[in-house]
């Protein structure tokens, strides 16, 4: 058992500041084990989100020496030893206390999204038939678990604070695993394009990087939706395809 | 008089895990106004961390599946003490809840031919549980929230329910309040579904989230329902041990139904050892025999790690007792010995078994591929809960309250089968759903009376008005619960220390109400705390008080004093309600005699 020093912003809407506490830490500790000590012996009224403490949920985001991290997956034996760990609320949402911040925006982005809406089952029993390669890709955006790092990082929101018209790479996530399951007919090119405002995202790629589930966000869900609004926005010749199949937006 | 807020709903659901979102969308279905009451965010309750499957007999990987086979699975894997109709109904409605799923934008792994893929887990006698990799339970969750955001239900996150209001005998709705402010919300509603989960909080080594807390179980015994079974509290064989920040932590039943064995330090599968009766004709000879099964082969007998968790957590106990555990006290669990099988066995296990892969490579440094994993007993889920009818789901004793998933009692008996929890509270989600739906449209409205209310503010606020620095604190005082229950009424229990037990929780249950809180309403995690010890405390009582009475060793209820199982006993269900004193009583009470039908399914199927 070693003391480890933390600072921990405490504070609400009207401002806060980092607090010092030294922790003794055991072996194992992930942050989420420190902050719930520094919780039952120092300020039992710390304010944290947490729930399941396996990289799980996605409750217990928050900024770890100045990294979007999930607390709960963050090893303190991987972090430097020489200075004390700063831990911060996420920055790109609203504070409501200490480590806890407003993220009620992302439930309200997505409620408005199209839903998905599948085709006619193929059996009379309401199933359907798909095909594990066809659905290996959405698969991958369904292992998302709404940490919200990704809106986090993303700095068309963080630095830019364009909320009102930028859905973020969570979204587009959600989109994609809609649009690429196999018996979904919604059509959200046309939304992707005007409310959800994915043309703002330029591809730095910081939301890939911070994903703890490691989804490609970029490169497997947000690029191949730009392409799709870009064919059938500016393609004359999928324009007319889609006319004729009576499908176009 | 205090300050609240009126909310008016025909049905209110608290909780909003799988069944309180599922009984939600049902009610909404039926055309109620619901409001969904979450303790935390939408999307983060503990159906979240489900990651095995779904039982359901769709028949997919092997055709001789049908809900018989599943229903005698369940009774056998129960001991016999289940609501057999629940478990009947359970059977039949499992595989269109799992299709419906996919409706709403799940996607489940596919066999060869397209379908939804099955994988043999404990007790279940062909491949059933229908997956995606080891994380089904947050495909349900979030295919039930983004299906459920639709459907006109108001959702009110991060609200706790201190007290279920009653208009004289009936279920009237709930105080609550909310977490970023503390202000009271009062729910007023002709029908409630209680889906709070379980209580494995009450426990110190658990795979519990911090809500486990047995609120739903708490709640609905202080206004006269009845709980049952609640002496049986399932520890699932395989929790992380090592490093401690981890201790607890599930590791899937997934990875022995792809063929992960149990070692213990002397490299001997122990699993071999001591098959109990009941499954003696349906276990493998040989380990040979047993990875014929993992394969496919459908003249092959499971292996014994697919045996119930009840057993396989008693054997793993009696190894580290016997001096033949692992450094940290617990057994091997070894899914890397399968390259001596399959090629490409690496990729196969990162595939099949992703969260696992990542959380040992994460969290304890180990790569499940290459090296075995430390894994020991750890407090799962509670077969014990809320008496309900099994068709309707309303509780036997205050109507207007309905009760579903793991916080309803009756499908599991002594033990619950892996993967029944969540087709559990698919098919009994949609049930409470539907029936508090069809109740609230055939019963008068309800009155809410101010006393109650602001009865009920104060308590919840008098932990704030408490000096907080009178003794050890909320966090301390629930550690000190959890030592108690983890000791005495934990995985081996014997009469002396159940009665310790009994004594220490009334002291325990003084203190606590003498607890005060430091801090503001605002989101304040101690005075929470607080309030959950209330809850954890009645339901630490009627586990310690039901296990004390069951004299006797069946399912998840060992006694050290009674190793056996007693004929006797195998009738009966332990059933408590709040006497008229506040004292909590107990009754035995006969199982209802099962009908000739079903009585036939169970002897056909062995």
């Amino acid at each position: 058992m070693k003391t480890t020093t933390f600072k921990v912003w405490q504070g609400n809407s009207d401002g806060g500041e980092l607090k010092t506490y030294e922790v003794e830490v055991d072996q194992g500790y992930v942050v989420l084990d420190a902050i719930h000590r520094i919780q039952a012996e120092q300020a039992n009224d710390l304010a944290v989100r947490w729930n399941c403490k396996a990289g799980k949920c996605g409750s217990c985001s928050a900024e770890v020496n100045g990294s979007p991290k999930l607390m709960c997956m963050t090893r303190i034996d991987e972090l430097p030893a020489d200075k004390p760990i700063t831990v911060e609320p996420m920055r790109t949402f609203p504070v409501v206390k200490d480590l806890v911040t407003d993220v009620s925006w992302n439930y309200e982005v997505k409620a408005s999204i199209k839903r998905f809406s599948p085709k006619t089952a193929d059996h009379e029993d309401g199933s359907w038939d798909m095909d594990q390669y066809d659905v290996e890709r959405p698969q991958e955006f369904r292992k998302c678990i709404e940490c919200f790092l990704c809106q986090d990082v993303c700095h068309v929101l963080r630095d830019h604070q364009l909320h009102d018209r930028f859905a973020g790479p969570r979204h587009y996530v959600y989109v994609a695993n809609m649009e690429m399951n196999p018996i979904d007919t919604g059509d959200r090119v046309a939304e992707l394009r005007e409310e959800l405002g994915i043309g703002y995202c330029n591809i730095t790629k910081c939301c890939t990087k911070v994903c703890p589930e490691g989804i490609t966000i970029t490169d497997n869900a947000i690029i191949p939706l730009k392409e799709r609004v870009v064919d059938q926005s500016y393609d004359p010749l999928a324009r007319l395809i889609k006319l004729v199949k009576g499908s176009g937006d | 008089m205090t300050q609240h807020q009126v909310l008016e709903y025909d049905v209110v659901v608290i909780g909003a895990g799988g069944a309180g979102l599922r009984a939600a969308i049902e009610a909404a279905a039926k055309g109620a106004s619901v409001g969904l009451i979450c303790k935390s965010l939408l999307g983060k309750a503990h159906t979240v961390m489900a990651e095995g499957g779904v039982a359901a007999a769709l028949a997919n990987v092997d055709d001789r599946d049908s809900w018989k086979v599943h229903f005698a699975d369940t009774m056998r894997g129960g001991h016999y003490l289940n609501a057999w109709r629940m478990a009947e109904l359970h059977a039949q409605e499992a595989p269109e809840r799992v299709r419906e799923l996919e409706g709403w934008g799940a996607i489940m792994d596919r066999t060869p031919d397209g379908l939804i893929n099955q994988r043999n887990f404990g007790g279940h006698a062909y491949p059933r549980l229908a997956h995606v990799g080891d994380r089904t339970g947050l495909e349900m969750i979030r295919t039930l929230q983004d299906h459920g955001i639709h459907e006109g239900i108001d959702v009110h996150m991060e609200v706790t329910v201190s007290k279920l209001l009653m208009d004289g005998g009936r279920c009237a709705g709930a105080l609550a309040y909310d977490r970023e402010r503390g202000r009271f919300k009062a729910f007023k509603a002709k029908a409630v579904v209680m889906a709070t989960g379980g209580i494995g909080r009450a426990f110190l080594v658990t795979s519990n989230s911090w809500e486990y807390t047995g609120d739903g179980h708490a709640l609905a015994y202080h206004v006269g329902a009845e709980l049952v079974d609640m002496e049986f509290v399932q520890f699932h064989p395989t929790g992380m041990v090592w490093p401690p920040s981890v201790r607890g932590i599930l590791v899937t039943e997934g990875v022995r139904g792809e063929g992960g064995i149990l070692k213990n330090s002397e490299g001997r599968r122990f699993m071999f050892e001591d098959i109990p009766p009941l499954y003696k004709e349906s276990t493998a000879d040989t380990p040979e025999e047993g990875w014929r099964y993992v394969v496919g082969d459908r003249e092959a007998r499971r292996p014994p790690e697919l045996l119930t968790r009840d057993h396989v957590a008693r054997k793993i106990v009696k190894e580290v007792q016997e001096g033949r555990g692992s450094p940290h006290g617990g057994a091997f669990l070894d899914i890397a010995w399968i390259k001596e099988h399959i090629k490409d066995s690496e990729d196969h296990i990162k595939k099949k078994l992703p969260s696992m892969y990542h959380q040992f490579k994460e969290l304890a440094g180990i790569d499940i591929t290459k090296e075995p994993m430390e894994v020991g007993p750890t407090t799962h889920y509670a077969m014990g809960g809320i008496r309900v009818d099994p068709d309707s789901q309303m509780s036997t004793t205050v109507p207007g309250l309905f009760a579903a998933g793991e916080c309803a009692a009756g499908l599991h008996g002594a033990n619950r089968l892996g993967g029944n929890s969540l087709s559990d509270l698919l098919v009994f989600g949609k049930r409470a759903g539907e029936y508090a739906a069809e109740f609230a449209a055939g019963n008068t409205p309800v009155h809410l009376q101010d006393e109650q209310i602001d009865l009920a503010v104060q308590e919840a606020l008098s932990p704030l008005e408490r000096d907080p620095g009178a003794d050890v604190g909320p966090y301390r005082l629930q550690y000190e619960l959890q030592h108690l229950m983890q000791d005495k009424a934990g995985i081996a229990r014997e009469e002396g220390g159940l009665t310790e037990a009994l004594n220490e929780l009334q002291e325990l249950k003084t203190r606590a109400q003498a607890m005060g809180a430091g801090g503001s309403r605002e989101y304040n995690p101690g005075w929470h705390t607080t309030l959950d010890l209330q809850s954890l405390l009645t339901v630490a009582e009627a586990v310690v008080m039901a296990s004390q009475a069951r004299k006797e060793s069946r399912g998840a209820h060992s006694r050290l004093d009674y190793l056996d199982k007693d004929p006797e006993w195998g009738t009966v269900n332990l059933v408590l309600k709040k006497g008229h004193d506040g004292e909590m009583e107990l009754r035995r009470e006969v199982i209802p005699e099962i009908p000739e039908e079903l009585q036939k399914i169970i002897e056909e199927q062995g």
